[in-house]
């Protein structure tokens, strides 16, 4: 088990083209990092380069009290599951998870204590003489995993594992991988463009944009306060209502907000800071122009006529909501939910914002 | 097509399945070419079991005859040629191994090269490839004369080497495997770094066994080619006792001294017995083939 310190790293292909710039994190012991971003941020580039399977261009990555630039991959006590699981496909699977085993030099009765073990935890011990094309997508994605395990690595490195699983199979492996995290109490790095995978596995989150680190925090830190309206946007869905303060309904809301910050140019409300009432209620009349009713809650697309260019508003309401497609209403803002963003998009830090107020329940429907 | 306007989309039984004059015509030309190439096969085959003198007098014959069996005794097991030192066991050996060494030699030369040049990066990688590629264009022929020029210098006539090693580079073979191989995933490779095997380990243990189903098929070819070589042997051996198949059918039919008849029953079922092997190896290969394309899975 150790910390992985990734020390100003950047990553500059051979046309020039920058990947990763700058990158600097600090992962700590047993902690379970999902790096996260749209796709050609560099997040799977960054992986690699802890992998070992890229070249660092400039700075440090280090693994443990080791500097591992220049050591091979094999040897950075590392194990790397792959998008498409890069399985062996004429080897078994006991074979496939021996391999790797077998070329470190170690003991046949060390090898099969330690895959039995394995692949009990993970229920492959019936298809242990199985190859490959004979398991399912999810069977497969655990021999990718039984393999890294077995190594006993001190990080275990996730290339977008989940992705070619349909998505219930997603939502099971995703918990039990957080059951996995748990038990081996392991470093993991994982890499991935969905945020809901990233929110329901991170401690913490590293959120990537164009090759730059934009945020590091837990999944509730980036969720209420965003660094950037690039992460506000990303983390959350639906996403972040931002309207800019130019436009009529920006100036709007920000009255219902209340207090302004002085170089604010944005504002950002989640869907549940905007509140739903009555229509001739106090606040900004609209009517929903289209309701996604998802059971538990629905999701309110509101349009705002007196808006001006931008009019559009989602909001979350409870799922017994009786507003439905073409109802009027008014909505108001939850002060202690707003978040402001300047003329860059950085978010200024507000006092309110820092503190979410709990949520009133139950929501005001109607 | 026909039947496809008329038919409704609910079955009905009819009581005479409809004519459909397109299979037909289909199956009438692919029946007709498959004759045509069979043919002579078949002529070889029936006039091998007729003794010279009719042959000679009647030509070829399309119906069987008694003397299969003699014919085929003779052209295995006796002795023939100028020296009397060569039967057709002797040449059917000699075939084998400049197919089988010629087929192996080109597979493992070939998965060689197309792994260096796949799998590493040379400063003139690509170049050194484009070069092998061009000579594809190159037929034997074209360097048949400097090959022999080499192989003499080095003493190698009439010797198996000296046969096959000339003929072992292979374009066509680097050209199949370098395709293939990149078509691998390249995960598989990155996977089996972190797994730590080397260059060796990795070409043996990953990718020599994902080639299966193209080594199988790149030895079809290979075997089939090889076997059939003439040029090459002719010049090569002047021992009749490394003469191939091939090499030896001709044999039989010049040995036309005075009033002899040359031996064209003999000479037939020889030819025949030639063609054996080949066909076997791709009948036998080609189910194996087959299903290795099927259960493929990368």
């Amino acid at each position: 088990m150790a910390q992985v310190n990734i020390q100003s790293v950047n990553k500059v292909y051979a046309n020039g083209f920058a990947a990763v710039k700058d990158v600097e994190v600090q992962i700590r012991d047993g902690e379970f990092v999902v790096l996260v971003g749209p796709s050609g941020c560099g997040k799977s580039t960054l992986l690699r380069m802890i992998a070992g399977l890229e070249d660092i261009s400039s700075g440090e990555v280090a693994i443990g009290d080791r500097v591992v630039n220049d050591i091979d991959p094999a040897k950075r006590d590392i194990a790397m599951v792959f998008q498409n699981y890069a399985l062996y496909p004429h080897m078994t699977v006991f074979d496939n998870m021996a391999y790797g085993l077998k070329n470190k030099g170690m003991k046949k009765g060390e090898i099969h204590t330690r895959i039995t073990e394995a692949a009990r935890m993970l229920q492959l011990d019936d298809h242990l003489t199985r190859k490959p094309r004979q398991l399912s997508g999810g069977q497969r994605q655990r021999v990718a995993m039984g393999r890294a395990i077995v190594r006993e690595p001190k990080v275990f490195l996730f290339d977008e594992p989940l992705s070619n699983l349909d998505a219930k199979l997603r939502a099971h492996m995703r918990s039990e991988l957080k059951e996995l995290h748990r038990r081996l109490n392991a470093t993991f790095v994982f890499v991935t463009h969905d945020q809901v995978e990233a929110m329901s596995l991170a401690d913490r989150i590293v959120i990537l944009n164009a090759g730059r680190i934009e945020q590091v925090g837990t999944p509730m830190e980036l969720y209420h306060q965003p660094a950037s309206l690039f992460v506000a946007e990303f983390i959350g869905s639906p996403a972040m209502n931002t309207v800019p303060l130019g436009t009529r309904l920006g100036g709007m809301l920000a009255n219902t907000a209340g207090t302004l910050p002085a170089p604010a140019m944005t504002i950002g409300l989640r869907p549940e800071a905007i509140l739903a009432g009555p229509a001739g209620g106090p606040g900004i009349k609209g009517h929903v122009a289209m309701a996604e009713a998802l059971g538990a809650e629905t999701v309110l697309h509101i349009e705002v006529p007196q808006g001006g260019t931008d009019t559009r508003l989602t909001t979350r309401v409870s799922g017994e909501t009786r507003f439905t497609e073409g109802d009027e209403l008014a909505i108001t803002v939850d002060p202690s939910r707003v978040c402001w963003f300047d003329h860059e998009g950085r978010r200024i830090a507000t006092e309110p914002a820092t503190q979410p107020a709990p949520r009133k329940e139950p929501l005001p429907a109607e | 097509m026909t039947d496809m306007t008329t038919a409704s989309p609910i079955a009905v039984p009819t009581a005479r399945p409809r004519i459909r004059w397109n299979r037909v015509g289909d199956h009438a030309i692919l029946i007709a070419g498959a004759l045509f190439m069979l043919l002579p096969v078949l002529l070889t085959l029936t006039t091998s079991t007729f003794d010279n003198i009719t042959i000679h007098r009647g030509g070829l014959q399309f119906a069987f005859g008694p003397d299969g069996f003699e014919n085929y005794q003779k052209a295995m097991f006796e002795k023939g040629g100028f020296t009397k030192t060569v039967d057709g066991m002797r040449m059917m050996m000699n075939s084998l191994i400049l197919g089988l060494g010629f087929a192996v030699g080109k597979i493992v030369i070939s998965m060689m090269a197309a792994y260096a040049i796949v799998y590493f990066r040379f400063r003139f990688g690509t170049i050194a490839f484009w070069i092998i590629f061009t000579t594809l264009l190159l037929p034997l022929e074209v360097r048949i004369l400097p090959s022999y020029e080499v192989v003499q210098n080095l003493g190698l006539l009439n010797t198996y080497t000296g046969l096959i090693v000339p003929l072992i580079a292979s374009a066509t073979g680097t050209f199949y495997f370098r395709q293939f191989f990149k078509s691998v995933p390249e995960e598989l490779l990155e996977a089996a770094r972190i797994d730590g095997a080397g260059p060796v380990n990795f070409f043996i243990n990953i990718l020599v066994p994902l080639s299966q189903t193209m080594i199988a098929a790149i030895f079809i070819i290979m075997f089939v080619y090889g076997w059939n070589q003439y040029l090459w042997p002719t010049l090569m051996t002047t021992d009749e006792s490394m003469f191939t198949l091939v090499r030896g059918i001709k044999q039989i039919m010049q040995v036309w001294i005075g009033a002899n008849i040359p031996d064209y029953g003999v000479a037939m079922a020889l030819a025949i017995i030639a063609m054996t092997p080949p066909v076997l190896i791709v009948i036998l290969f080609q189910s194996w083939f087959v299903k290795g394309l099927v259960e493929s899975d990368k």
